[in-house]
């Protein structure tokens, strides 16, 4: 018989271990349904790590898209993770990231045709506080109502997307688009132009933000009595009323930041790489950053490592389902085992396998 | 002794760093209320955990009725006629008193046959319980009785129990004694574990007593005082606390009418709560748990705001400020449940010795932690207290009950509070660690800090306080010198009358909502 047993602590070489060996899962798995879609497993998964970053046909292109891809699910996982730490769940990172663009494009685009370098940063913070009002929503609820935030903050998702669908065809519409839905090019207007700062490597503004937002979460986290509550409001709620941490003020601050951080993801796509505001402008990034989030652990730096791992399946898959033809969904798969693998083998940190060899005496 | 029911032959086991069992021989005969007693930490738990089938030995037999006892899970256990009571309930307050059996039990029957069962064994062991309650509605004792009827239902030639008096009134301990007794005259053997030496000595038959893992003496706690086997525990003299004499004359504490709503669905209201406690005091609040205990620890910490004008500090009205502002002000608490409550399961002590210093501007500047004056800190509380503990990166849940129950105790004491507020400071704490917690109060309180110590055990309460009062059903009578006070008629103020009405011992404690 095989049994689990709690560990008197949790395991630090575990913790560690885990996300790895998650990986490993994922590629077996993978591996296996790419051979049953009628792949080889080795092409495949070859096409989506190695080629995208050491392929001289394709790296060009691919290597720059990696900090491009990553810096959204960095910054986004960057705030859902410290909500998920104090048990405050917010699903609905996609909807703030949408009406963040949404908020800062519109205030750049209302000085249209304005020549001014404070456009730029206008519209970054109007598009963190559309993503914090949008997360305001779900906060308000859960503190008055006591509505669960994880319901009020999926749904407001798809609020935000008919939202986005009737700005991209009505207020926001390039009045010189020839009534095509979608806003005038952000990118190509000097004043609200989201530069890549050092040429081919991706590097825009939103990375740079991303990489500020995993440092000072991390100092946050180890270093700040409000990261102690946070931690502490997860693990053990009735100790953080004991330790004196206001369970809403909590929840106004996780949702908050997580909200602001994923405007911000949102305004720096809308003005760089994206370009514009469309109808599809999301692509999902609100939600894969939940993967992202616990594929690091919940940890800042392991979000690093796990937004450039997410990044690089989203770029590898893409390239695989152009050159082998694997489909779309396969890849989405894909990244989901990661995250099943990742839970599976999570329980390992807080418990270890322990063989029973029967009754003997 | 070929004729005991249960013999121990060298058990030993290990953990990481500690030998929790060191080569553990006795045995316990049938018809035999036999006391297993010991410090905290001095190996009970782990050597019930392996007759009971939660731990296996690394060395060692064991011999149940002359055939091979190595139980690999607690339902071998049952099935070899071991039942256990433990000191921490498992019962789900929202389910009723047959429900919680059948959970309980690995085969259970039917509903229809079960409840009748329940009813018969509570009847015929002096057990009044009524299988259709609701388990949220019952006192600390009838609590018990379900889990003393749940393991009696499967007829265990072996009960073992651990610590089963700390939540009683005494009449409720009565009871409980007339019941071991006749499972002892029907020929169960009784492992009794216990830090209450009295009891010991009025109802075993013999002891045997680790220390440090090893067993290093036996014998027939009827013959022996209480101090001597205090002494064989520690393994030196113990002193009783000693209370310095003082004036009592401005006032630290005062609580004006308070009443407040119940915290949750099985909480009680607090009902016109009143009290004076001076510099230099010590009150005792007696009361079974769950009578507004931890609603009144609540309000005075703060996690529950006051109605304002109910709590004066010093003349300040403090009412409405939250627990960090209360710290700062010079009140401290020190909750019941040490898990989940005083301390957070997996943080290490130097994180949760955070808990109730973050107020400090030595740990905490503008919002930043340090880390360091903080580890010193805790490790001051370690020292100080003689918490036995690799260090202060240890992670609360890795500490036995008792060990952690002085770290908590000791972080809020080292502060030096103008009032110390603390309920059942000594839960679970052997003989040696609660006269170190009561000394420290009363040290407390001879430096000029008011002190309000709330708890079940009234030798406890007889032994630090000056004043008395009982809390029940959220009502709290007036206080009086404990002087003037025998041990009896407090158990009467706790039986919900305050017109002191005497109390029918042989009938449940009273139902919560009853109006007093």
């Amino acid at each position: 018989m095989t049994l689990l047993e709690k560990r008197p602590q949790p395991s630090r070489a575990w913790a560690w271990a885990t996300p790895l060996l998650a990986v490993a899962l994922t590629l077996v798995a993978g591996g296996l349904m790419f051979a049953a879609l009628g792949t080889d497993p080795i092409a495949a998964i070859r096409t989506i790590f190695y080629d995208p970053l050491f392929n001289p046909l394709f790296a060009g292109y691919s290597r720059p898209q990696l900090l491009v891809k990553a810096a959204p699910l960095i910054l986004i996982a960057t705030g859902l993770a410290l909500g998920f730490r104090a048990g405050i769940w917010n699903i609905g990172a996609e909807g703030q990231y949408i009406i963040g663009a949404l908020c800062g494009a519109g205030a750049g685009l209302a000085l249209y045709p304005l020549d001014l370098r404070l456009i730029f940063p206008l519209m970054v913070v109007a598009g963190a506080a559309g993503g914090w009002a949008w997360a305001m929503i779900p906060a308000i609820l859960r503190t008055r109502f006591n509505t669960n935030e994880i319901l009020t903050s999926l749904l407001l998702v798809y609020v935000a997307e008919n939202l986005l669908a009737s700005m991209a065809v009505g207020a926001l519409r390039n009045p010189d688009g020839g009534g095509f839905p979608g806003s005038r090019n952000l990118s190509q207007w000097g004043s609200s132009r989201n530069v890549e700062l050092i040429p081919d490597t991706g590097l825009h503004w939103g990375v740079v933000a991303a990489m500020i937002a995993v440092i000072l979460a991390y100092v946050l986290l180890q270093r700040h009595l409000m990261g102690h509550h946070i931690r502490l409001a997860g693990q053990a709620p009735r100790a953080a009323r004991f330790a004196g941490v206001n369970p809403s003020r909590l929840i106004v601050f996780c949702l908050g930041l997580s909200g602001a951080l994923a405007g911000l993801a949102g305004i720096f796509e809308a003005t760089g790489p994206a370009g514009q505001i469309t109808i599809n402008f999301n692509v999902g990034y609100g939600f894969t950053a939940i993967i992202v989030a616990f594929l690091g652990r919940l940890h800042p730096v392991g979000i690093v490592l796990a937004g450039l791992l997410m990044a690089l399946t989203y770029i590898g898959g893409e390239l695989a389902s152009f050159t082998l033809g694997i489909p779309a969904a396969a890849i989405q798969a894909f990244q989901g085992m990661l995250l099943f693998f990742l839970l599976a083998v999570d329980v390992l940190t807080n418990y270890r396998i322990r063989t029973w060899k029967g009754a003997s005496a | 002794m070929t004729d005991d029911l249960l013999t121990l032959d060298g058990l030993t086991k290990a953990y990481p760093g500690v030998v929790a069992n060191r080569d553990v021989s006795f045995g316990i005969a049938p018809g035999e209320v036999h006391a297993l007693l010991g410090e905290n930490g001095a190996g009970k738990s782990t050597l019930v955990k392996m007759i009971f089938g939660l731990v296996t030995p690394d060395k060692g037999r064991m011999t149940l009725s002359g055939k091979p006892h190595a139980p690999n899970s607690p339902e071998a256990a049952r099935a070899a006629g071991v039942g256990m009571v433990f000191q921490h309930f498992s019962l789900f307050d929202a389910l009723d008193v047959a429900e919680n059996v059948s959970l309980g039990m690995s085969d259970p029957p039917p509903r229809a046959t079960l409840a009748p069962r329940i009813a018969e064994v509570s009847r015929a062991y002096g057990l009044p319980l009524e299988p259709n309650r609701t388990v949220g509605d019952l006192s600390a004792g009838e609590r018990q009785r379900v889990e003393i009827v749940r393991a009696l239902l499967g007829k265990p030639r072996l009960l073992i129990m651990d610590e089963p008096t700390s939540v009683l009134t005494p009449q409720e301990v009565e009871l409980l004694f007339g019941t071991l007794r006749q499972l002892r005259s029907e020929g169960v053997a009784i492992l009794y574990i216990s830090h209450k030496l009295e009891e010991i000595r009025a109802l075993c038959d013999r002891a045997t007593i680790l220390r440090d893992g090893e067993v290093v003496a036996t014998c027939r706690p009827s013959q022996e005082t209480a101090g001597r086997l205090a002494e064989l525990m520690v393994g030196r003299k113990l002193d009783a606390p000693a209370r310095a004499g003082r004036a009592l004359d401005s006032l630290a504490l005062m609580v004006r009418d308070l009443s407040l709503p119940p915290a949750h669905a099985f909480g009680t209201p607090l009902t016109n709560v009143s009290l004076r406690l001076h510099e230099g005091e010590v009150l005792g609040i007696g009361g079974v748990a769950g009578n507004g205990q931890d609603e009144l620890l609540a309000a005075l910490s703060g996690e529950i705001l006051a109605p304002e004008a109910t709590l004066f500090l010093g003349g300040r009205d403090i009412s409405r400020l939250g627990p960090d502002a209360r710290r700062r002000a010079g009140v401290l608490t020190g909750p019941e449940e040490r898990l989940g409550h005083a301390a957070a399961p997996d943080m290490s002590l130097t994180e949760n010795a955070l808990l109730s210093v973050s107020y400090d501007p030595a740990m905490v500047k503008r919002g930043l932690i340090d880390w360091s004056a903080t580890r010193a800190f805790a490790e001051s509380v370690i020292a100080r207290f003689d918490v036995r503990t690799p260090g202060p990166d240890t992670a609360a849940r890795a500490l036995s009950g008792g060990n952690l129950q002085k770290y908590v105790m000791g972080r809020e004491i080292v502060q030096n509070p103008m009032v110390l507020v603390v309920n059942q400071p000594t839960w679970g704490v052997d003989a040696a660690a609660a006269a170190v917690i009561r000394q420290a109060l009363l040290d407390l309180a001879a430096q000029g800090a008011g002190v309000i110590v709330i708890s079940q055990d009234l030798d406890e309460l007889m032994e630090v306080s000056d004043r008395f009062a009982g809390l029940t059903n959220g009502r709290l009578s007036s206080f009086r010198s404990t002087s003037d006070l025998s041990v009896e008629e407090i158990g009467l103020m706790l039986g919900g009358a305050h017109d002191m009405a005497p109390a029918d011992p042989g009938l449940p404690s009273r139902k919560k909502g009853a109006t007093a």
